[in-house]
Order: C-alpha cells, then structure tokens, then sequence
C-alpha cells in the first residue's frame, strides 16, 4: 500500500485557515534562520480519512477479538473512560496555569494516588512515569538514592532468570549491576541461589510477582526476609497486578516498592503501544526519595507538594500521564472494591480454566495452579513445527497470537493470558482452535509453517530488513 | 459495575473443570494472613451515569482554555487540531491494539509509525527517527545518553534556556549515571553563549531551539563548537510548528533533535501524554533508544513493515540495552502524523506563519505600552517585564485572561518576567482584547 509521501498533489490542502482574523505584518526573523524546503505532503481531507481508514483496517485490536498476549493483560477497555479522557476541562487545562484554576485535575490526582495506596498496601504513590518501564527506572533510581544516603557499597541488583528484559535494562540505565537468581523446579525463585547471592554489596531484589510463568511466588514471605535480613530492598515488578487486584496486597508479603502498569490491570488502552502510566508505590522509608511533585491537599485545596527532601527529581515533565489516569481513575470509580476484587479473581478463573483444557494436548512444564496466565512449550509440537508456526496459524483463524518465547526458561513458551473479560465461549472457541492447529500440524504441517495465509503479508524477513535498514519513506 | 461476563452458573461451571470448589482455592499459594479481608476500602462501585457524573464534575472544576483567553506555551501548545483527527485515531483497531509484535496483523500502524518516523526525520533535517518516547524532556535525557555511550565522556553542558522541567529530567538521569551537569547562563538577546564551556570532556552540548524564552539560538555556531571537542550537539525542540519556518536542527549540523511533538495533534491534557521522539543522523542510529520500523518484503517479495535494530532493544539485550524504554506513545504518534497530513506542506507553513504574525503583533503592543521586552529574535513565544507582575497577572485572571509563565518561579533573577506565546489559536480580537485588559491592570 503507498504510504502518504505517494498520495496528492501539489497546493492540495485539508486544512486552511481565513487570514481575516490574524495579524497581518510579517514576522522579522533573519534570512538566515529561515527554512528553506520541506517536504510534507499535500493531500486533500478524504484522502487523508481513507488512508488512515485504510491502515486501521490493516490491524487489530481488543474489540475485534480475543487478544491472550500473555503479561499485556489485552483487557475490555471501557468506553466511558475514552469519553472521560476527551472532556474539555480535562484536555485543554495546561500544566503551568495556576493552581486554583486546577482544582478538579489536582483532586482527581490526588484520589488516584489515596486509592492506588490502598489498593498496593504501599504508605506513598507518585503517578508520575509514564510507562512500566518507566516506573521500573523510578525504583531502580530510588533504590539507589537510598544507598547512596545509607550504604554506599550496595550497587548489585539481583533478577530472577525469568524477568523480563526491561528489569536488567532499567538497572543499567541507572548505572548498577545486574545478578541472575535462578528459579527452582516449581517455578519459584530458587532460596538456597538467592541466600548464597545476598550479601552487603546487594541492594536488593526485582522479582515479578506473580512471576512471568503466571506462578505466585509460594515463598514470597521469606524470600523478602531473606533480603531484609541482609539489608537490601524487595522491588515488585507490578506487570502482573491483575491476578491479585482485590486478592492481596503486595506491601502485605513484605515489598519495599512496586510499580503499576495502568494500561494493564486498570484497563487503560495501550493504543498500539501507548501511552501507558505507571505509578510507583513505597514503603514509608522511601517516601521522601519519590520523584517530585506529588499533590497533596491543605484545608480543601488541592496543591503540588514540591518539597521531597531525597527526591531523585524528575522522571518526566510535569505530572504524569494525566490524560491516561483519568482513565484509570474513572475505571477504579466505577469497578470499587467488590468490582476489583472480580477483576482479580476471574482473571485467574480464566487462566485456569484455559490451562486445564490446554494441558491435555500441550506440554505445561510447571504444572500448578496457575494466577492471570499460564505458559507452555512446543515440545509437544509434530513435525518440526514451532511456537513462531503456531502464532502466525492463530492470525489466520483471526486471533492475536499469545506472547511467545518468554520467558526465557521454558523452551518455545506460548504464554497466555486470557484476562477476566472473556467469556467462556470466546476461551472455547481458541481452545478449539489451537487443537485444530496442532492437528493440522500433524496431517498437513506445510499449511502451519507457511502461515499466516490470510493477511495482507505473509510472514516479514526481520534480517533484511535489520541488515538493510530502511526507516523513512524515500 | 464490572465488565467480567460471568454468570454465577458460568464460574460454577469452570470451577468444576478446573477441580477446586471456590474461586478462593485459586488463591492457595497466596498465605491466608496476606488476604485481604473485609474489601479494599476505596468507595463503592458505581454504574456508568453516576461515574460519567463523578468525573465530569471533576473535570468542570478546571478552568480550560475555551474559558479563558491563554497565553501559555513555554512547551505545551495549544493548536487546532482537525476534526478528522480523533475520528481516525480512536478507530478502536488502533487504540486497542497492543505492541505491534505480529507485524502481519500489525501492518495498519507499523506504517503509520513508518510514516510518523518520516515527516521527524523530514522535519528536523535528520535521516531517522524513533517511533516515539514518553515526553520531550525524557527523550532528551535519553539522547544525553546516547552522547556519553558515544563519546565515552561524563560533561554534560546543557543550556539555562532549556525549560526548566526539562533540565531536571535530565538532571535526574544524570545523577543516576553519576554525569557531571554543568549549566550555561544566557548572554545577549537571551540567547546561550557556550564558548568558554565546552572542552575536550564534554559528552554533548544541549541547546532548545527556539528556547525556552523564544530566542532563536545560533545552532550553526554551537553544533561547530561542540563538534570541534569531539562532543555530541543536540536540539531540544518542544515547537515542532516553529520547524514550518526555521531551518532544521540537522540542517545546521546538529548530531540530535530532541523534540516533543505535541503541538501536532495531541491535546494539551495538563502535561500528559504528550509525544517525546528523537530524531539523529545515521552513525548513531544504532545507539537510539525504542521502537523503530522499517520496510522489508514477505517471503513473496511484497512490502511490508516491521519492528527493526531490536538487537538494541531491552527484550533482546536485556542489561546491554540502548535504554529500557518499552511501552512507548504509539498512539500520539498516530494523532501526529494525521495531523500533519492534514495540515499538509501549506497548512504546515500557514500555521507556523500564523504563530509567528501574532508573536510579532504582541510585541509591537507591549512596546505601545511602554513595556520592555527581553529577547527579540523570536518566533512564537518571548519575555516582556511587567512592573508588579504578580499583581498584574492575578488581576488579568480575574478578567479571565491567563498571560503567560512567571519566570520568576523558575529563574528568581527574572523578578517580573512573563513567558507569553502564541499560536493560531489566538486570533487579532482576542488579543486587543487583551491589551486593554492589561492597560487598565498596570
């Protein structure tokens, strides 16, 4: 399909605008200064409507179908929080007007952090990064403030081997090192590796929990004793929040920080990969390291709270993702306690019930009641057909693969995560699908190595087009 | 309300199927005295009138910029944005959607994204750019990374008239990576003089362009000066509608454009999500953080686009990753580019024009009143000095006029100092309104 570049023609225009109502003198800016070319394209508007028409009709999302990308948490995204994020009081109010002019967006932040301490356990919450990720970076950076204050030797940062790769990378990025923790034969962290590797040049420990093979830790308890008891910090990675929302809270088994992806468990589109937000939670002892400002309230007045004696700064300019969190506020609203609590729970139903019906053609390596997702391996797979073969067959009968080869440790894992908003007819008609692909996989295993056969491509050459990198149109 | 499906009959039954009597024997690896009991105590749930109610409340206790006139930029700007524009973003097959990692059921927006990464690169004069960063300001902390990965060095120098939010940001990743940040005043016109600052330790020099007074900074002269110490030049450009008119940051040999696309498509939103990219020549396109798309072919030899250079991606790279940035802003990229193809190369340059016509009728009548301006090689936005400016500015707010950015809240040296800038938004009337709003406040 042509890309914009190739549509057009010259001195087209979807947008003009009456000189009558401005000015008219010409700004005085020097020859110098002044651009020279540019090379945007002139398109009228019904070209520009159909081509992006065009392009939505290319790719696929929640609403057209069951979307198990394990540890995406690919749940309903409620209209009525799309319309609450449009509100002119909301969209068009800038970050530096002044405070009294802010009250609803301040007040509105403020609940949102109240209700995310209660919802983590946690006794502080900045609203503030703007991904997972980000809030990973938060927690690194605020671990290693606090050392810096208390110990200055600890710069070791141990992960499980089965974490995922923004954990090692957001602990580069804050200039510590890295230790790998190995998991056991039940899929929790393996304590005699982790006692063995604590020790007064740790700072402490990220762990996802539940863990990417969708597993509560079973020795959450000590495992935070464990690293309390050498001086470090347990850093929760909160990607997998919804199997627990409602359920338990995770300062409760003994962590120290925690970050929490809204375009996951609070619903929060990911719009083809973003925007996201994710907020940090703390213990106490942490508080004053949180990035600056937090909001805060005096006698009815909503304000930003700018004085955080350790903060490490800022992490993005000014308050967060603010259009995201209404989302998520609205959300949280409208769910309360008892509509959380259904989140977590059928979110685990779900996984479960997929898990059992799955296991008896498919090999599960970690054979446990599972929490929001559950991950198998290709062993069981015919004919040399492979996890990659299985996802590109599940885009022809009109599914979005499950995440695959992650986490690390299982062979060819298919991670699935079916979130609470699926019926039971949506998980059967998969479930059934993936046994027809594992039979055809036996009788006509070309069909499923050839696939995707009904897109408008058939399966990318990802080395060419590393090899030879083509990044903008010509 | 919920949006579980479930019927009390429908969770019996897979309960029976997963073999446990209860949705609380799902739970038995979690210990008994880490439940929680008795229910989170937020407020009770409420169906979708009450809440749409709730926040709408909310949402009325702001005062926005349909009510008031403004005058705020300083790196959030409000422009029109097209009709056709939320209409084509919120197609539910884009915001949706995950990560495209299915490049074949993902060909609608990876060449979007493909399209977005063009019209970065076309417009700050670069060969490419990434398909998005959080924010303008931790795009630009990230691009300061890339500088000290490049050059191996630990100087940060980065300019005074980088908006001040921006400064921190970076002021925060450097202390994680313990870099030395040195910061340069501002001279003539307000625009940086590097010359005594960087030596043969800098990583990069960082100048905002135009800057966060308005000054259009010499990016000719800094990009020479930080190439002739071997250090890495970047642009942090928080305007992209300035970019219709001035040369490009990659024109004027700068190695980086940090910018923060906003202004194209995406509301304001009191700061957020907003639309960070970075923009580079090609000898560091291996050392650029996130996503980025290019074209390949099908194993039949058609086109088709894909995530690509993901050996320097987290997910691959893990602790040797060129950042951990995952989760972008996709979305705002979308918007971006739809708004730029609406505007297309006249809407673009009309605009910009625009932007700049009334910046140039505003200082004419701040002279009429005897007012001093700070900086006068501007485009948009710029400082004038306004005797009593706190009094003024809540008097101008009574009458339901927001003037500008009080410098002084972030430069104390700029007693009475106003940021006040301007976009199409702001037509002729409203601003002789203005003006004699403020004569009868001085």
């Amino acid at each position: 399909m042509k890309t914009i570049f190739e549509n057009g023609g010259e001195g087209r225009a979807a947008v003009q605008f009456s000189d009558d109502q401005y000015p008219t003198e010409a700004p005085k800016i020097e020859d110098r200064f002044r651009r020279k070319n540019l090379k945007i394209p002139e398109v009228s508007e019904i070209e520009v409507v159909r081509h992006y028409t065009t392009l939505s009709k290319r790719n696929y999302g929640v609403d057209l179908g069951f979307y198990p990308l394990g540890s995406c948490t690919m749940k309903y995204n409620p209209k009525v929080n799309e319309d609450m994020a449009k509100l002119e009081g909301f969209t068009n109010i800038h970050p530096m007007q002044p405070e009294e002019l802010s009250q609803g967006a301040l007040q509105m932040l403020f609940e949102l952090q109240e209700m995310m301490k209660e919802i983590t356990g946690f006794d502080a919450f900045s609203l503030q990064p703007a991904a997972g990720a980000h809030g990973e970076l938060v927690g690194v950076m605020m671990i290693k403030a606090y050392f810096q204050k208390h110990d200055k030797k600890r710069k070791k940062i141990l992960i499980p081997d089965s974490a995922h790769g923004t954990n090692p990378a957001s602990v580069t990025l804050c200039g510590l090192e890295t230790q790998e923790v190995k998991s056991d034969g039940n899929g929790n962290v393996d304590l005699n590796d982790l006692r063995q590797k604590m020790n007064d040049e740790t700072a402490g420990l990220m762990l996802t929990n539940p863990n990417t093979l969708g597993l509560f830790d079973q020795n959450i308890i000590e495992i935070c004793k464990i690293v309390h008891e050498k001086g470090g910090l347990v850093y929760c990675d909160g990607a997998n929040l919804n199997a627990m929302v409602g359920v338990t809270k995770p300062r409760d088994a003994g962590f120290d920080i925690m970050h929490v992806n809204f375009h996951k468990t609070f619903s929060t589109p990911h719009g083809c990969g973003g925007p996201g937000a994710g907020g940090v939670g703390v213990v106490g002892k942490l508080a004053s390291f949180l990035p600056k400002p937090m909001v805060n309230q005096t006698n009815g007045m909503y304000h930003l709270d700018y004085n955080i004696p350790d903060s490490i700064g800022k992490v993005k300019s000014y308050y967060g993702n603010f259009g995201v969190l209404v989302k998520a506020y609205t959300y949280i609203r409208a769910l309360g306690p008892d509509g959380l609590k259904r989140v977590g729970q059928n979110a685990v139903l779900n996984a479960n019930y997929m898990r059992v019906k799955l296991m008896k053609h498919f090999d599960l390596p970690y054979k446990r009641i599972c929490q929001h997702e559950f991950v198998i391996s290709d062993r069981n797979m015919p004919n040399g057909v492979t996890t990659m073969d299985l996802a590109k067959r599940l885009l022809d009968y009109g599914y979005h693969s499950p995440t695959i080869y992650f986490p690390l440790i299982v062979h060819g894992a298919i991670m699935i995560e079916p979130t609470e908003t699926e019926t039971r007819e949506t998980m059967d008609s998969f479930i059934e699908t993936m046994l027809k692909i594992l039979q055809e996989a036996q009788t006509t295993p070309e069909l499923v190595k050839g696939a995707p056969h009904t897109l408008p491509v058939k399966r990318l050459d990802g080395v060419k087009a590393a090899r030879e990198p083509v990044l903008t149109a010509r | 309300m919920d949006f579980v499906p479930h019927t009390r009959k429908d969770i019996e039954g897979m309960l029976k199927e997963v073999g446990v009597n209860s949705l609380d024997d799902l739970f038995r690896d979690i210990p008994d005295n880490i439940k929680i009991k008795g229910g989170l105590k937020i407020p009770a749930s409420l169906d979708e009138k009450s809440v749409s109610d709730l926040v709408g409340g909310l949402s009325k206790k702001n005062v926005n910029s349909k009510q008031y006139v403004s005058f705020l930029g300083g790196g959030c700007y409000n422009h029109f944005i097209p009709s056709a524009v939320a209409h084509l973003v919120y197609r539910s097959e884009f915001y949706t959607a995950y990560t495209p990692y299915q490049p074949e059921m993902s060909q609608g927006i990876l060449q979007a994204i493909f399209e977005f990464q063009t019209y970065m690169a076309r417009l700050t004069g670069m060969d490419l750019a990434n398909a998005s960063m959080y924010c303008g300001a931790s795009a630009l902390a990230e691009a300061m990374m890339m500088a000290k990965n490049h050059t191996n060095r630990k100087k940060i120098v980065i300019s005074k008239a980088v908006n001040p939010e921006y400064r921190q940001v970076v002021q925060t990743y450097a202390t994680a990576n313990e870099l030395e940040v040195v910061e340069i005043k501002v001279g003539n016109d307000l625009a940086t003089d590097f010359s005594e600052a960087v030596d043969d330790k800098t990583a990069c020099v960082i100048v905002q362009y135009p800057n966060f007074f308005g000054t259009i900074e010499d990016l000719e002269k800094i990009s020479a000066l930080a190439h002739s110490k071997g250090a890495v030049a970047i642009a942090s450009v928080q305007e992209m509608y300035s970019l219709g008119m001035l040369r490009p940051p990659g024109e004027l040999g700068m190695d980086i454009a940090a910018c923060e696309a906003q202004s194209f498509g995406n509301p304001i939103s009191f700061g957020g999500p907003h639309l960070g990219v970075i923009a580079c020549k090609t000898d560091l396109m291996r050392r650029i953080p996130g996503r980025l798309v290019g074209k390949t072919t099908d194993s039949e030899g058609k086109e088709g686009y894909i995530l690509t250079l993901q050996a320097r991606e987290q997910h691959i790279r893990r602790e040797k990753a060129s950042s951990n940035i995952c989760s972008n802003e996709a979305l705002c990229a979308l918007a971006a580019t739809i708004h730029l193809s609406m505007l297309g190369k006249s809407g673009l340059q009309k605009a910009s024009e625009i932007c700049a016509k009334n910046a140039t009728y505003a200082k004419k009548r701040f002279e009429g009143l005897k007012l001093h301006l700070l900086n006068q090689n501007i485009y948009n936005e710029f400082c004038v000095e306004i005797p009593n400016a706190d009094k003024v500015f809540e008097k101008l707010v009574e009458k339901k006029f927001i003037p500008g950015i009080k410098l002084w809240k972030y430069y104390p040296e700029m007693k009475n100092g106003l940021l006040i800038s301007f976009t199409e938004m702001n037509t002729k009337k409203e601003m002789d309104e203005f003006f004699s709003a403020l004569e009868g406040s001085l």
